[in-house]
């Protein structure tokens, strides 16, 4: 019933001229989303990967399960000495990720453009 | 428009997960038409979804030959929503996530259900079957139609 989790890799560098690694999720982020989420992200050279861009534009549904598995990421980041930024949710995703503590340990932008340009 | 006045609806789901976003869907049709606004109808899909969850893991225990209820009461200026399970309730409230402690690994970076549906919406409690079992969870949400 839950629609797969799809991710893919992009490199971009922002105007600053750092390099950014964005992480594009696509379908539902739930409980069956940790390889998509979780795994992707570990795969990542922790070496390289120092600022990492969550591309949330084609999520429709992130359910508290999916939500713990971003928490899982940022804990991680954060012992890897890695910056983690968001961008693309809803309004309401973005309500709900402020409610539970995320914008404490993660940016949020609107879009892509505005993430890099902070970057 | 609204175009109820009182109504009810009931869906049954498996105790699988994934289902949960059958009734979530089933909540935001009875809430439009209804007339609730957008952001409240998110609000609304995200509490009855996390309720579901809650019920399917939690109170069935993921047992696929138990079903989760679900009755939607659809009133003149609020919607209830009632998600029954076969479980024993809850013996007390979690405590309220706490997002520096999981970063710490001092809490379980899950367990947030409960506290996105009673941020949610407007009245949320949890009532254990007398029976040990027919618990349910009642959520209220109203048309908070001034702020439109």
């Amino acid at each position: 019933m839950q629609s797969e989790t799809k991710s893919r890799v992009d490199q971009v560098t922002s105007p600053a001229g750092h390099p950014v690694t964005v992480l594009r999720f696509e379908g539902d982020i739930a409980s069956t989303s940790k390889d998509a989420v979780l795994g992707t992200y570990q795969a990542l050279p922790k070496d390289t990967a120092k600022l990492v861009l969550l591309d949330f534009t084609k999520v429709d549904y992130i359910n508290s399960s999916g939500i713990a598995l971003v928490i899982q990421m940022l804990i991680e980041a954060a012992n890897s000495g890695q910056k983690v930024y968001a961008f693309g949710l809803s309004a309401h995703f973005t309500k709900v990720f402020t409610m539970v503590g995320i914008t404490k340990y993660a940016g949020l932008f609107p879009g892509q453009t505005e993430a890099l340009a902070a970057l | 428009m609204s175009v109820l006045k009182t109504a009810t609806v009931e869906v049954r789901l498996p105790s699988r997960m994934g289902f949960e976003k059958v009734a979530m869907s089933t909540a935001a049709s009875v809430a439009k038409l209804m007339g609730f606004r957008e952001d409240r109808v998110e609000d609304l899909k995200t509490a009855v979804a996390e309720a579901c969850i809650n019920a399917i893991e939690h109170g069935n225990r993921l047992n696929e030959k138990l079903s989760v209820g679900v009755v939607l009461s659809a009133g003149a200026d609020s919607l209830e929503v009632k998600v029954i399970d076969d479980g024993k309730g809850m013996s007390k409230q979690p405590a309220r996530p706490d997002i520096d402690r999981k970063m710490h690994g001092e809490e379980d970076p899950r367990g947030m259900g409960m506290f996105l549906i009673q941020a949610l919406v407007d009245e949320a409690e949890w009532v254990a079957g007398s029976n040990g079992k027919s618990s349910y969870v009642r959520l209220m949400i109203r048309l908070d139609k001034d702020a439109e």
